[in-house]
């Protein structure tokens, strides 16, 4: 077995892993956090599809993919963790603002 | 490959799903956090282990690092009240299913051959591209495209983030002096690497979006040391700021119609220098929109 499928492999497991807790979970935070993990596993994906030839230089076009969903994704959590603030429930007697 | 290779690599690969695990199931948002940014390590190991060293930066840069901070400015970790298990029907339902899809996808993955991808294509055409990088290239050049939405998509998420914050920002505590000497130190050097890594895109890993995510986080010591206001949407400079980089990117885009030409592309002449500008414009516009996911702070002006 070469490396690269060793990654994928481990990419498609780690999916599961975040998907899992994306649906078994009732806090927002930790949802943000399956989702963030679940797309890693899939940018991890990718990367290891480059990695097929076994030898010389991987291929850069899904390097260039995962750069974008990379950026693309934090801006997704961003503006998750921002509507999370405003949904936030204080409670009583929090000094905050 | 030697033994100690690929017993790396199975490090690495048993740990990924393990640690991922740990984030999820730990009991408290704090610790979470924390294993999250542990779990971006190892992505970052990976990514150098399957040869991709920009991947590997921005995935610091921008992935764990930016990501995590934000998870701990916002506030979010306050200890939660333990959450209860879902019915025994509905947890099994969900296990079977992953099941199923692990199943089925490694399965796919397990039976692709060993493409070498386009990599020929993107090699073949590189001089023609301006610059000698391949990803950068494929980037900025051949899926130029690509990029140009995600300059948008930015643009979107800023507006949608700044539209959510409320009108005062948060009061916290004056900056200490090491903070304030770390930023008289460290700011400086950010400011550097940051143009080093993007004019050395060109060549070398780096580029517009590792440069606009190390000079969000010196925005952020800033913003902590009170020598910046966060940033604001009402702002007329944040929004000059927000706009260059699609702009640029926009008119570099248009620039061939007056020509002849189509959409995105640049003359072989003129390459270089245009996606050298489109760059500069679009990692300012990256380090603004990341330093505005931070939920707006107002240090307390420390008595002196």
């Amino acid at each position: 077995m070469t490396p690269w499928l060793w990654f994928a492999l481990s990419a498609v497991a780690l999916f599961a892993v975040g998907l899992h807790g994306l649906f078994s979970s009732r806090q927002l935070v930790r949802q943000i956090l399956a989702a963030n993990i679940s797309a890693s596993a899939v940018l991890l994906l990718l990367v290891a599809f480059a990695r097929r030839a076994p030898s010389g230089d991987p291929d850069p076009v899904p390097h260039a993919l995962v750069l974008t969903g990379i950026v693309v994704s934090v801006s997704a959590t961003g503006v998750a963790l921002a509507l999370a603030r405003r949904l936030r429930v204080r409670p009583p007697g929090s000094r905050r603002r | 490959m030697t033994g100690l290779e690929r017993l790396f690599d199975l490090a690495l690969v048993v740990g990924l799903p393990v640690v991922a695990l740990a984030v999820l199931t730990a009991k408290e948002l704090r610790a979470a956090v924390a294993l999250f940014l542990s779990l971006g390590l190892l992505m970052a190991l990976v990514w150098a282990r399957l040869d991709a060293p920009d991947v590997a930066l921005v995935e610091a840069a921008v992935g764990t690092g930016l990501t995590g901070a934000l998870l701990l400015a916002s506030g979010l970790a306050a200890p939660a009240p333990p959450q209860l298990p879902g019915p025994l029907a509905q947890r099994l339902l969900l296990a079977i299913g992953l099941a199923g899809l692990l199943g089925a996808v490694g399965l796919g993955v397990a039976t692709a051959g060993g493409d070498p991808g386009l990599r020929a294509a993107v090699l073949d055409n590189l001089q023609r591209s301006g610059v000698t990088h391949p990803p950068t290239a494929v980037l900025l050049n051949f899926r130029g495209y690509d990029t140009l939405l995600e300059a948008i998509v930015l643009l979107v998420a800023a507006v949608g983030v700044g539209s959510l914050r409320r009108e005062r920002p948060v009061a916290i505590g004056p900056p200490g002096p090491l903070l304030l000497e770390l930023v008289r130190w460290v700011v400086p050097v950010l400011g550097v690497v940051a143009g080093y890594l993007l004019w050395r895109g060109s060549d070398a890993p780096g580029g517009a979006f590792q440069a606009g995510a190390i000079l969000a986080g010196g925005g952020v010591l800033l913003v902590l040391a009170g020598k910046l206001s966060a940033p604001r949407l009402a702002s007329l400079r944040v929004r000059a700021l927000l706009l260059a980089g699609p702009v640029a990117f926009l008119a570099a885009a248009a620039l061939p119609l007056g020509q002849g030409g189509s959409l995105l592309q640049y003359p072989p002449a003129w390459a270089k220098a245009l996606m050298l500008g489109i760059e500069v414009a679009l990692a300012g516009s990256i380090a603004v929109v990341l330093l505005m996911f931070f939920p707006a702070l107002a240090p307390a002006r420390s008595g002196r």
